[in-house]
């Protein structure tokens, strides 16, 4: 139910926060999402999509600083698996 | 795809299972919330890959699964008027009520149809406007802003064949529920990710300090679950219990503000009863008096008191954390996906399905 998913915002249409929406590229499928809820949100960002409207900018600074902070657990060296 | 596959990532788990290991020194309990959460813990095997000290154990985290049976009840008498066109998530059109659910009540010429968001049920509004469309708003902070939403679109196109029949739930409550049973054996929490994208962390503050119980909110990934795992291990045996972030990347401390907005603009908080918990106070999203006449329930007369069916089903001991679901007689013989007998075997998040669709046979060496 509370599924949500990341994706790339390719275009926005609408002024009013209440009609603005995005094309979102989800890693091929493209939909249209309200941005009623990132107002801010701009093409290129990725967003965190649930029920077809999005819930949140995806912070990409602190994704990667998650990754880093794995990278530095005591014996949690960089893996060689896809995507890392 | 790109922030799903870097969590995902086999080697990183591992490793972090045995980090978890190595910190590990005694017996933990902790309960996830969200029902995301335990399907994504028994797809991936997180379980199986945690020491024997760690007991994970699965929350009320499935807002189809907890709609009380009365109230699927009054969809189905709506679903069955004649000038209705029906709505909802796909888990909820297949949940038992009393007598069927929604989709045999389809079957049975009723117009049920399936929406991927609430948004659609508007578009179903405008495109269909000799047809009342009622849509079943299930969900918890996560999927709240979109109703609202819906509800705000429908009013600014003056829309009168549109109503809501509002089953939306909040979870900090039900964790103070679930904490204050005298057999509660929750020792920490990883708090639902994506309801905390959405409410943000503050509500946890008080939870954490009242109970003693560390809190960290968590994504969905088995990255994200095991990082969430560890910190929460980590604060037992340190003896602290606070509110942690593993999930900055989709959450911040505030949530997001223009969709709490639009949430406090459409709805207010009420009392709700819960699939087998029982009523809890202040755990419920009712409609703003400026939004009452979206009320599905008053503009078709259905009452609000619904009475508990009697059933073989054990959902309620499984939603509290009581018992697992192959501890049920009923589990995978009298019920399964294909027949329920409850919700928590038909939503894709319920904790009976996922064991159902991923349980591994026990090995004996």
């Amino acid at each position: 139910m509370c599924l949500a998913v990341p994706g790339r915002i390719l275009g926005i249409q609408g002024e009013e926060s209440l009609w603005r929406t995005g094309r979102v590229d989800f890693g091929g499928v493209i939909k249209e999402v309200s941005l009623a809820c990132v107002p801010d949100a701009q093409p290129g960002e990725y967003v965190i999509v649930h029920a077809g409207v999005a819930i949140s900018r995806l912070d990409q600074e602190e994704a990667s600083r998650m990754l880093e902070s794995l990278r530095s657990i005591d014996g949690l060296s960089e893996p060689g698996g896809e995507g890392a | 795809m790109r922030y799903v596959a870097e969590y995902r990532d086999p080697e990183w788990a591992r490793r972090l299972a045995e980090q978890i290991a190595r910190v590990v020194t005694r017996p933990w309990t902790l309960m996830e919330v969200c029902g995301g959460q335990t399907h994504s813990i028994l797809r991936h095997g997180i379980d199986a890959m945690l020491p024997a000290e760690i007991t994970l154990i699965h929350g009320p985290g499935c807002p189809v699964c907890v709609t009380p049976v009365g109230l699927i009840d009054a969809a189905l008498q709506i679903a069955a008027r004649p000038e209705v066109l029906f709505c909802s998530f796909g888990d909820m059109l297949r949940v038992p009520g009393t007598h069927g659910d929604l989709l045999s009540a389809k079957a049975a010429g009723a117009d049920v149809r399936m929406v991927y968001s609430p948004l659609d049920a508007v578009s179903l509004a405008m495109r269909h406007p000799d047809r009342q469309v009622v849509f079943f708003g299930v969900g918890f902070e996560t999927t709240a802003p979109a109703t609202a939403l819906a509800v705000v679109q429908a009013a600014a196109r003056g829309l009168s064949n549109f109503s809501l029949l509002v089953s939306h739930v909040r979870v900090p409550p039900a964790m103070e529920a679930l904490l204050s049973m005298a057999d509660c054996r929750v020792q920490g929490f990883l708090a639902a990710g994506h309801v905390c994208t959405v409410m943000g962390t503050a509500e946890y503050e008080s939870i954490a300090a009242k109970y003693r119980v560390p809190i960290v909110v968590t994504g969905f990934e088995p990255v994200d679950l095991l990082q969430g795992i560890l910190r929460c291990v980590r604060q037992l045996e340190g003896g602290r219990h606070v509110v942690e972030n593993e999930y900055p990347r989709a959450v911040c401390d505030s949530g997001n503000e223009p969709a709490q907005r639009w949430m406090r603009e459409v709805f207010r908080v009420v009392s709700r009863e819960w699939r087998g918990m029982g009523e809890i106070p202040d755990s419920g999203l009712g409609l703003a008096q400026a939004y009452a006449r979206f009320d599905a329930a008053q503009r078709f007369g259905m009452g609000t008191e619904w009475t508990p069916m009697a059933t073989e089903c054990q959902s309620g001991m499984v939603l509290q954390g009581q018992m697992r679901p192959t501890q049920c007689p009923a589990f995978g013989t009298r019920c399964s996906p294909e027949h329920p007998l409850g919700a928590t075997m038909v939503s894709s998040e319920g904790a009976c399905a996922a064991y159902h669709r991923y349980r591994r046979p026990k090995v004996t060496s």
